[in-house]
Formats: C-alpha cells, sequence, structure tokens
C-alpha cells in the first residue's frame, strides 16, 4: 500500500511537470511559431519597445524554455525576484509568477478565489451524487417501469442542456421572474444565509447536468452487474434481495462512479469556468477566463498548475477509494 | 421492445439458407443475418432513436441549404434593422422579443439582425464543427489505439501513457487557451476560417483517446482469437491481418463512440463561443448568441430562450440516435 502510494505521489509529479512545460509550450512556443512577440502579450496594447524589452528581461524569456520552467518551479519554494527595465519587483514564496497586466502576485489570486470554487463544486457534487445514484439504482432494478423510462427521458434531457442555458434560464425565473432569490454571491464570512442565496441556483444547475450523467452511467453499470455470476450465486446462496443489492451489486456499481466523480470533482475544482461565468461566480473558472481574454499568461499559468493538481489528488484519492470499496481491488 | 430477434434460429441457419439460396428461394427460408443488418433492424423497431435520427437528418439539411432557406424567408443573417429597437432600452419592439410575420423567431436587441436566419446559420458552425472534430478524434484515436493493440511493447506504453495523460488533463481549460492563443491568420485562412480550424482540430485532439481506448481494448482481445492465428499461420503479412482482420471488427465500436462524441463536440463549440473564445460576430453562432443574451435575461428573455432550446433540440437528437445505435449494435443487447 505505501509502495504504491509512494509510486502514484511520483507519477502525480512528474505529470505536473509535463502539464507546466506543456502550458509554457502553448504560450511560449505556438506565438513564436506565429511570428508574434510573447513579451508583448505581458505589458500593455500600447507598450512601447523600451518597456517591452524590460518585461523581456524581467520574464527572463529570451532565456530557453527549460530554464524558464526551472524559474518557475524554484520560484515557488524560494520565491522569485523579477529585475530588469531599471525596476525590480518582488514575489515572495509560494510564487506562482507574477501578472505585470494586473500588477499583482499569483499566489493571493489563487487563495482568494479558490474557496468560491471549491464550494461550488463540493455543495454541487453533493447533490448530483444524491440524486443521480438514487436515480440510477432505481431505474435499473425497475428496469422498464414508468419510473424507468420517465427517469431515463429526464436525464437524457439533461445531459443534453448546455449548463450555461440552464443556469440563464433558472436565473430569469427564480431570480428576476418569482424574485424568490437574490442571486448575487456573497462572501461565506459575510454571513450563511447570503451565501447559500447566491450559491443555491449554480449548485441546482450544476448538479442537474451531473446528476443527469451518473444517473445513465449508474443505471448501465448496475444492470451489467445484475448479469453477473456472483449475483447469481449471492442469490442462489439465499441472500435476500436487498442485502444482494447493498452488499454485493452497490459496491461494484460504485468504482466507475468513484472514477468519474475523481475526475469531474478534480476538473470543477479547478475551475468551473462556464457556471461560474454564468453566475458571475468569482471563483478560479471566471479568472481564468479573463485571464485568457487579457492574455495574462501567469495568471492562467497559475490557475492550470492548480486545476492539474486538483485533478491528480482527486484520482489519486480515488484510487485509494478503490480498494476499501471494491474487494477484488488490490493494490500493488 | 422485447420482441424475439429469432437469433438463435439465425445461427442455425446457415446450412439451410445456402440451400434455398442454391434452390432459388429466397424471401421464404430463414436466412443467416449479417450483423449489419440485425442492427438495422433493431434501430429500426427504436422509436426514439429513429425520430433523433430524423432530426439529425433535417438539421443537416438545414445546414447545408441555410443560404437558400434564409433567401427564401428574405433575410439575412447579418443585416442589421435598427428600426425595430427600441431607442431608449436597445431591446426589440413588440411582445415575444420582436417576432412577427417577417421576422419570425424576432430579431436581436440593439442591432436587430434577424434570430430566424441565424439560428439557421448557427446550425452550419454547429454541425461543422461536431461532425468534422469527431472525424478528427475518430482518425487519431483509430490509428493510434490499433498501433497500440497490435504492436504492444513500448509503442503500446507510449500511447497508452499519453491517452492516460491526455484524459487526465483540465480539457476545457486547455481547448480554451490553446484557441485563443492561435494566430488570427494562418493556411490562407483568416477570421472565423481560422477559428473553425483551430476549433475542430484541438476539440478533435482531446477527443481521440476517448476511442483510442476503447479501440486499443478492443484490438487487443482481437489480436488473441482463433481466426486471426489461423490467417497468421496461412501467412498472412501483419498489414493484410489489420486491415482484412482486425478493422473490420473495429467497426461498431468506432461507430458507437462517434455518434455519441458528435454531440458533446456541439456542446464544446457552443461553449467555446458562449465564452468568446469560439466564433466571434457577426458570424452567427448559438453558442455565442447566448453569451450576447446574458445581457438581456431579465429585458429580453426570447432571445435567450432560442438559441438554447436550438442547442438543446440538436445534442438531445444526436444523443438519442446515439443511444439507439449504441443499443443495436452491442451484441449482448437484449433489445
Amino acid at each position: 500500500m505505501l509502495a504504491y502510494l509512494i509510486r502514484r505521489l511520483f507519477a502525480a509529479v512528474v505529470m505536473l511537470v509535463v502539464i507546466v512545460v506543456v502550458v509554457f509550450s502553448i504560450f511560449f512556443l505556438i506565438p513564436k511559431w506565429a511570428g508574434v512577440d510573447v513579451a508583448l502579450s505581458f505589458v500593455g496594447k500600447q507598450a512601447d519597445p523600451a518597456a517591452v524589452e524590460g518585461v523581456r528581461q524581467k520574464l527572463g524569456l529570451g532565456e530557453p524554455i527549460y530554464a524558464q520552467v526551472w524559474e518557475f518551479f524554484k520560484g515557488i519554494f524560494v520565491g522569485r525576484t523579477y529585475s530588469g527595465g531599471g525596476d525590480v519587483t518582488e514575489c515572495a514564496a509560494p510564487c506562482f509568477g507574477y501578472s505585470f497586466r494586473s500588477e499583482q502576485a499569483i499566489w493571493p489570486v489563487l487563495t482568494d478565489r479558490f474557496p468560491v470554487t471549491l464550494g461550488l463544486a463540493l455543495g454541487a457534487a453533493v447533490l448530483w451524487l444524491l440524486f443521480g445514484l438514487a436515480a440510477g439504482v432505481l431505474s435499473a432494478l425497475k428496469r422498464g417501469s414508468l419510473w424507468d423510462r420517465g427517469a431515463m427521458i429526464v436525464a437524457l434531457a439533461g445531459v443534453s442542456l448546455p449548463i450555461y442555458f440552464t443556469g440563464l434560464l433558472s436565473l430569469a425565473i427564480f431570480s428576476y421572474g418569482l424574485g424568490w432569490i437574490n442571486g448575487e454571491y456573497v462572501p461565506l464570512e459575510d454571513g450563511l444565509s447570503g451565501w447559500l442565496d447566491g450559491m443555491i441556483l449554480p449548485w441546482i444547475t450544476l448538479a442537474f447536468l451531473y446528476a443527469a450523467m451518473y444517473a445513465r452511467i449508474t443505471r448501465a453499470t448496475m444492470l451489467e452487474i445484475l448479469g453477473e455470476d456472483y449475483i447469481r450465486t449471492a442469490r442462489a446462496k439465499g441472500l435476500r434481495e436487498p442485502v444482494v443489492i447493498r452488499k454485493h451489486a452497490m459496491r461494484s456499481t460504485m468504482t466507475p462512479i468513484l472514477t468519474m466523480l475523481g475526475m469531474d470533482l478534480g476538473a470543477l475544482i479547478g475551475g468551473a469556468i462556464l457556471t461560474e461565468t454564468t453566475f458571475s461566480l468569482p471563483g478560479l473558472g471566471q479568472a481564468v477566463l479573463n485571464a485568457i481574454k487579457n492574455q495574462d499568461l501567469p495568471i492562467i499559468l497559475g490557475v492550470t498548475l492548480i486545476t492539474s493538481l486538483a485533478v491528480l489528488i482527486a484520482n489519486l484519492v480515488v484510487d485509494v477509494l478503490y480498494a476499501v470499496i471494491d474487494p477484488r481491488v488490490r493494490l500493488s | 421492445m422485447t420482441a424475439p430477434l429469432h437469433e438463435p434460429t439465425a445461427e442455425a441457419a446457415p446450412s439451410a439458407a445456402e440451400e434455398a439460396a442454391l434452390v432459388g428461394g429466397d424471401a421464404k427460408a430463414v436466412q443467416g443475418r449479417s450483423l449489419g443488418r440485425i442492427a438495422w433492424e433493431r434501430l429500426k423497431r427504436d422509436k426514439l432513436a429513429l425520430a433523433g435520427g430524423i432530426v439529425v437528418l433535417f438539421l443537416i439539411l438545414v445546414a447545408v441549404l441555410a443560404p437558400v432557406i434564409t433567401s427564401l424567408v428574405g433575410q439575412d443573417p447579418e443585416a442589421h434593422h435598427e428600426d425595430l429597437i427600441d431607442p431608449l432600452f436597445g431591446t426589440p419592439v413588440g411582445s415575444f422579443g420582436g417576432i412577427s410575420g417577417e421576422h419570425w423567431l424576432g430579431v436581436e436587441p440593439v442591432n436587430g439582425r434577424d434570430i430566424f436566419a441565424r439560428i439557421v446559420y448557427g446550425a452550419r458552425i454547429s454541425l461543422l464543427v461536431g461532425f468534422l472534430s469527431a472525424i478528427v478524434a475518430v482518425v487519431l484515436g483509430t490509428v493510434l489505439g490499433v498501433l497500440a493493440g497490435f504492436f504492444g511493447g513500448w509503442v503500446d506504453t507510449v500511447i497508452s501513457r499519453v491517452m492516460d495523460g491526455l484524459l487526465a488533463f483540465p480539457q476545457l481549460l486547455f481547448i480554451i487557451a490553446l484557441v485563443s492563443v492561435m494566430p488570427s491568420e494562418m493556411l490562407g485562412l483568416t477570421g472565423t476560417g481560422v477559428r473553425l480550424f483551430v476549433m475542430i482540430l484541438v476539440i478533435g485532439f482531446f477527443g481521440w483517446p476517448y476511442i483510442g481506448r476503447v479501440v486499443r481494448g478492443q484490438t487487443l482481445s482481437l489480436r488473441e482469437r482463433e481466426y486471426v492465428e489461423a490467417a497468421r499461420s496461412l501467412g498472412a503479412g501483419r498489414f493484410y491481418i489489420l486491415f482484412k482482420e482486425l478493422l473490420p471488427n473495429l467497426v461498431a465500436p468506432i461507430i458507437v463512440y462517434t455518434t455519441m462524441m458528435i454531440p458533446t463536440n456541439i456542446l464544446t463549440e457552443a461553449a467555446l463561443s458562449f465564452l468568446g473564445v469560439g466564433v466571434k460576430p457577426p458570424t452567427p453562432s448559438w453558442g455565442q448568441m447566448l453569451s450576447s443574451a446574458i445581457d438581456y435575461y431579465d429585458s429580453d428573455p426570447m432571445y435567450m430562450v432560442i438559441p438554447g432550446v436550438a442547442i438543446f433540440i440538436t445534442v438531445l437528437a444526436f444523443n438519442l440516435f446515439g443511444d439507439g445505435v449504441r443499443d443495436a449494435l452491442d451484441p449482448k443487447g437484449s433489445r
């Protein structure tokens, strides 16, 4: 178990390095190949040549890409000093980069916005697991019934609806039309009820989409597993049906669901870009989208790294949980 | 749904069918049916899948005939009708977003462009990106998946690691980043052309591991079958086995994953245009219309509902059809 964990952690670190290199390549090599000066995208639109040259020196953009990646990682642990063009900018550890566009270090941006996204992702996950799994299991057990068909039609509609449409629709109905909800984001520190009021629509909208997906997968997996030999064995040895379902069928149904949960949750924690844009939630997703529009590369780099980290950690946790849930899985 | 398929009879029948063929009578005798035939018959009985398929065909027609349709109606997707806009609020004059005999689905706020014409033209963008990026993904996924499964060894290791890595990537983020960083002119294309080209490539690129994994798994198991071994012992070359023995058996899963991938790609395109990194106005795209509708969700809700419903119907139709195809091609399926 320990050896497995160490190996997985090592693989995760390698993956992170790969991701940073890829991000660097996307933002540094593609413009180069297209004949656009990278330094230009770090300064304002009305940049004079001296300022561009200063930024180039400050950020070490003239250095080869591996040296830049190395500087970036070093900055996370020991901080970084950007100097060049006459002035010096300090970026304390953990330095995830410094945005010369918006004149701020990246780490505080990340820590400011992370709780918003985390709250959104976790709240929605609780809802969609609850409803998605329940609907899927019930449908599988009552296959072909009216409930099954109804639930599956709703689920199919759910996966076909873009979240920014259901989000806008819910805002138009519940916030503007009925006036039940204010719909403005309020930080948790400023009061629980305001926070809940701002989060309830994003949660429900996001959870609806994922609950639909999870219900479909749960139903399909459960149906397949109910046809397995060991379920017949369990029934044959006289176990009562609820025990067969709970102890034998549910456990193996959970494994693919967990895989999905790990990926989805990881991706969402790294920024629910669409949901945050629709509901104007000040989370990581909104930050990275704004950064992409402004070509603010350091922020993109920072958020991408956090996103990837979240995905990797979520996957790792899921893999360990496998062994707990499914007795057939042994980690080695 | 539960009508019997007579599969056992069909399997036991080849000699009878051959006999019938020899004698010349074909209709009455029990015939062996190909997998494709069985699948088609199953699909025909699936009402929902058929409905989905018909809507998909209809949408393809609309997309192809967009210029004809709009000129018949007498509307241009990029023409402004400022006279139909309330100068004070910027919203269309009249109820339901300015719906009238002339403008069937109303007009856009501020500039008064005809929504019907824009929806019709928007179908082109959605379907074009949906289909072409699926093709990119299928070609890449099939080639690399077969290579990994067939050759094994380090080829398999490298391709599998790349697939795992790509699947663990924060995809939407990378798609947005890649699309936004691409140059505005390349390969003789400009503006919307470049954006479409880049979107198709990038969406397709992030889609191939899904197909690649399935194809690899199938190839791995097919490679060990007796009939492949038989071909090999008869002296068949690698490429003969690859193309004549393996690929025909991979067609079913590839078709299933392709049909399921198209709606996802359509949603991704809409999302990119919604986020402002995909197709830009005045070129009409459903996602981009929804994004402009954000500012009017209270004053002109119809503007948001129409492109939203267009995306919903399109994706739902593809999903219904895809589910039907999957059930029809599934050898274990009981339907």
